[in-house]
């Protein structure tokens, strides 16, 4: 049977209380008559043979590209970039997709008498990853083969000598990218492209890119004129992103893509409750989810993050592309939007949606504020195409815990951004022209971003600009559950439940609004019409 | 004449310690050998004295620690018993040349008060807080008023002051502002003492009257390149704004806060900050207890100044990071002369011009009655906390308290503002509370 595409429902008397993800943790709430809900897709087969998938892709390339082999040659000097810690949500079980492209790439490098190959970690701006992590990432194997011999890096930034500048793009964009992948006569990048933001020309234009290189996409002007970042068309992230990636291959940087899509199947089968629709929760479901719920109630906030930063997700290779970037990108988005594109229809009154204990960037970590306010008004806000799923000057209801806490090995910047500059301003536009700079250059953060496992001190800003657009384009932001000096201090306001956010969104929208309800995760991307 | 007389009683120090210890500041005040007392007028120690009736008298941070018994015994041998605390002090001229005037009382008590001549350097060249012959003279020891046992002092109807003591307030100046002077001119005095160059980043630790009143001196008397203060509850952190600090803190933010001012690396243990390897310049501590000293030496920068300004006792506090960081720790007492860009100026002549020009006389937020000063006290322990900066008492006044704003010449004030919603602690002095 083909798994069923995604739904919306218009809630009535005899729909089931929905599920709202609250954190480490979920609510069950009643929405009001003719609310709707937007259900994701089932998720999509599995490729019954990925290791044959990706040999295949790796030698029938897309666009102008030759097959991998015949890039590869004894003395070739080969980069291999891959996908950070921040894809995909949650991590999946072993063996990571990662795994089995990079290890068809070195079998294929190793065929071909080629030497000289160096595995970079594409973080951008992001922390570094622990070992732990990459060994999850890459698999025993490839690790063992490459870090004891200082073979396995992790991009650095902020690397004076390890960053080449290509030049600047039409628009005056600098491009400056990692030395080590520029000066590669192939650099052979490793997508996993959870969302439709993900891969194409981003993957080394961002991945593998300077401060200096980004600040010209990861800005407030950008994200307000990405309609949605999530739609590569109408985005200037995109825009930005292909500039620069078109000026990288004129500058000769060789670049081989391969992308790779996942399925919806999302969460562990003990969780399978969370990504079906509830009236169609079995008792075992219905079991498990109080029994959960009930045990989640007495467990200590430590404890509920660590059980669930352990969920490994069971997400499995749906499709993979390699060859000419843009060629294999268009494939790529196709997959993504087979899998993901649920067709809404209309703009509601007010955008209600759960947020769950995970984004990209607090994996093993701590979902702070910022973060918060990134995975609902970045993330979730901007999952749609066309229109966004709430109306202008419309209200946005949030569910999460939001809790006042910081890990401060990962996000030292993040603390002094959440206790300085959200405490004087929250327009984006203030805090990036006052505030940016001197956080991005501040010379701790450097240091803790290049030899610990902090994001750059640049980072919370692009988490408050993610928002920019939703903070331009709703009336209000009313988060449900959370500790409301932390919810103030974002500049949202605080409801201890769904009925009083309702009541208070009523006073921005007017009387009987438009509901609409994202239930997501698993994530789907809403074509809004 | 009434007044809240101390006594030498070591016991009941010592009980008002241990139950300072437990209640917190003020705590002491029920046990501590300290009551409200009639007595004759005071006699004038020689030909320059007069009796002075105070007005308005504050509650400073030290008469605290003396009624919690928490004030450090170096003080012993400089001060007699029994004294009448209050050291900050508006008040009228009852006799002599200045009959009738307003006056602040300068409580210092140098070598003219004690009648030795010639005086010593310091007096001589009007540093009367340097003094070097204090506890001598025909007066009984007492580095200020209202720590001696022949002067009196401010929580009283009647005190006898050396003519060099007095200052005539002009008369545009309210009481209120008036009764400021003593404090501000204290902080004046520490902000000269800091030497603060221009450009140099600066560190406020403490936001009761004397870390804002420090703020307001550093802003009018210095140009530091950022002013941090660190205030632990709402009024005191809108009052540090709007004296003129670039950025308040809470005291839990503040290392982090000076390491992203002044972009310090740290030395990280786990943490992600934790001992700073840089810091701010000077670093102005007006709380002066242990954790204050810590967190002044954690925040200052190699080669920088610490100024000691709240009244310290016997503090523990780890001096390595002074020693391998030539930190300079200076104390700052009380007041005397400045050397300004104008010339030599007398500290209070200066803290009457601060007064006025920073509108310092909101941080008076509460008035009692002598007879309250139980109540007084405690809630002077406690004025962050609820509100208030600020406790004096309004001497001579009905027992009832007066609401702020009421005028100041009602001798049977009626309470003309609503009454608040009573609460089963103060019902009345929560409205007082409220500053302008």
């Amino acid at each position: 049977m083909s798994p069923r595409p995604g739904f919306v429902l218009e809630v009535d008397r005899s729909t089931p209380p929905t599920l709202f993800w609250h954190g480490e943790g979920w609510r069950l709430e009643r929405l009001p008559v003719g609310s709707r809900v937007v259900y994701p897709p089932e998720p999509h087969p599995a490729l019954a043979d990925p290791d044959a998938a990706i040999r295949h892709a790796l030698e029938h390339p897309a666009g102008d590209s030759a097959p991998l082999s015949s890039l590869l040659h004894a003395g070739a000097k080969v980069t291999i970039a891959f996908d950070d810690v921040s894809l995909p949500l949650p991590p999946m079980r072993g063996p990571d997709v990662r795994q089995r492209v990079v290890e068809a790439v070195l079998d294929a490098a190793a065929a071909a008498g080629v030497d000289d190959v160096v595995l970079i970690a594409a973080l951008a701006l992001h922390r570094r990853m622990t070992d732990d992590e990459l060994r999850h990432a890459l698999g025993s194997r490839v690790f063992d083969a490459f870090a004891p011999h200082g073979l396995l890096l992790q991009h650095d930034a902020e690397d004076p000598d390890g960053v080449v500048h290509l030049g600047c793009t039409d628009q005056g964009e600098d491009v400056e990218i990692s030395r080590r992948a520029a000066e590669s006569d192939l650099l052979v990048y490793v997508n996993i492209n959870l969302v439709a933001m993900d891969g194409g020309h981003k993957s080394v234009a961002t991945g593998l890119a300077s401060y200096k290189s980004i600040r010209h996409h990861h800005n407030v002007r950008t994200m307000q004129q990405s309609r949605s970042f999530m739609d590569r068309h109408h985005s200037e992230l995109h825009s930005s992103n292909w500039r620069m990636g078109r000026l990288i291959a004129k500058a000769g940087v060789k670049i081989f893509q391969i992308e790779t899509t996942l399925n919806l199947d999302t969460f562990p089968s003990q969780f399978s409750f969370l990504q079906k629709r509830e009236w169609e929760w079995s008792l075992r479901d219905r079991a498990t989810f109080h029994a959960t719920s009930t045990a989640l109630e007495r467990t200590p906030a430590a404890m509920k993050r660590q059980i669930f930063q352990s969920i490994r997700s069971p997400h499995a290779l749906t499709s993979v592309h390699a060859g000419e970037v843009e060629a294999v990108h268009d494939l790529t988005l196709a997959d993504v939007h087979r899998q993901q594109l649920v067709h809404v229809d209309g703009q509601a009154d007010v955008l209600t949606m759960g947020l769950p204990y995970i984004c990209p960037y607090n994996v093993n970590s701590i979902m702070n504020p910022i973060l918060v306010a990134c995975l609902g008004l970045g993330y979730f806000f901007n999952l749609y195409q066309g229109k966004p799923l709430v109306r202008e000057g419309g209200v946005c209801i949030m569910s999460h815990p939001t809790p006042w806490a910081f890990n401060p090995v990962h996000h030292p910047s993040y603390i002094d951004f959440f206790e300085q500059v959200l405490a004087e301003t929250v327009d984006p536009l203030e805090i990036e022209a006052k505030y940016e700079e001197s956080f991005a250059t501040d010379p701790w953060y450097v240091h803790l971003y290049r030899t610990s496992n902090a994001y750059h001190g640049v980072h919370p800003f692009y988490m408050w600009y993610w928002c920019a657009h939703a903070l331009q384009h709703l009336g209000q932001v009313i988060v449900v559950g959370g500790d409301r000096a932390a919810v103030r201090r974002l500049g949202f306001k605080p409801a201890s439940s769904l009925a009083d956010a309702l009541e208070m969104a009523e006073d921005v929208v007017g009387r009987d609004p438009t509901i609409t309800h994202l239930h997501n995760p698993p994530l789907f991307l809403a074509d809004v019409t | 004449m009434r007044e809240i007389l101390v006594e030498r009683s070591l016991p009941r120090f010592a009980a008002a310690r241990a139950a300072a210890a437990l209640a917190g500041a003020a705590g002491g005040v029920a046990v501590a050998p300290l009551r409200l007392a009639d007595r004759e007028e005071r006699p004038l120690p020689g030909p320059d004295w007069q009796h002075v009736t105070p007005l308005l008298s504050g509650i400073c941070g030290s008469d605290l620690s003396t009624v919690d018994g928490a004030s450090s015994r170096y003080f012993e041998a400089i001060v007699s018993f029994p004294f009448v605390l209050g050291h900050e002090i508006v008040g009228v001229v009852d006799d002599g040349p200045l009959a009738g005037a307003r006056v602040v009382v300068e409580p210092v008590l140098g070598c003219l008060a004690r009648g030795i001549a010639p005086p010593c350097a310091a007096c001589a060249a009007g540093r009367k807080g340097a003094c070097e012959r204090i506890g001598f003279g025909h007066l009984a020891p007492g580095l200020q008023t209202g720590y001696c046992a022949d002067t009196g002092g401010g929580w009283s109807d009647g005190l006898v002051a050396h003519l060099s003591q007095l200052h005539r307030v002009p008369d545009e100046l309210a009481d209120d502002a008036a009764v400021m002077v003593e404090p501000t001119a204290c902080a004046i005095h520490a902000a000269f003492v800091g030497a603060v160059q221009p450009g140099e980043r600066v560190v406020v630790l403490g936001s009761g009257t004397l870390g804002l009143t420090t703020l307001a001196a550093l802003r009018h008397h210095a140009h530091p390149g950022a002013l941090v203060a660190v205030a632990k509850h709402p009024v005191q952190r809108e009052m540090a704004g709007a004296l003129g600090a670039d950025q308040v803190v809470r005291p839990d933010e503040l290392e982090r806060a000076v390491r992203r001012l002044t972009t310090s690396l740290a030395l990280a243990r786990g943490r992600s900050t934790s001992r700073l390897t840089g810091g701010v310049d000077v670093v102005f501590d007006c709380v002066g207890s242990s954790s204050s000293l810590a967190s002044s030496l954690a925040v200052v920068r190699p080669g920088g100044r610490v100024v000691l300004v709240g009244m310290p006792g016997t503090v523990h506090v780890d001096l390595a990071p002074l020693w391998q960081r030539e930190v300079a720790l200076l104390g700052a007492y009380a007041y005397g002369a400045e050397q300004t860009p104008d010339g030599v100026r007398s500290t209070f002549d200066l803290a009457f011009e601060l007064v006025a020009a920073a509108n310092l006389e909101r941080l008076v937020s509460a008035r009692y009655p002598l007879e309250r000063y139980q109540e007084a006290v405690r809630h002077a322990g406690s004025a962050g906390r609820r509100g208030a900066v600020k406790v004096v008492f309004d001497i001579g006044r009905s027992s009832t308290p007066r609401w702020r704003g009421q005028p100041q010449s009602a001798t049977t004030p009626t309470v003309t503002h609503e009454s608040p919603t009573p609460t089963h602690e103060s019902p009345t002095h929560e409205k007082l509370e409220t500053n302008a």
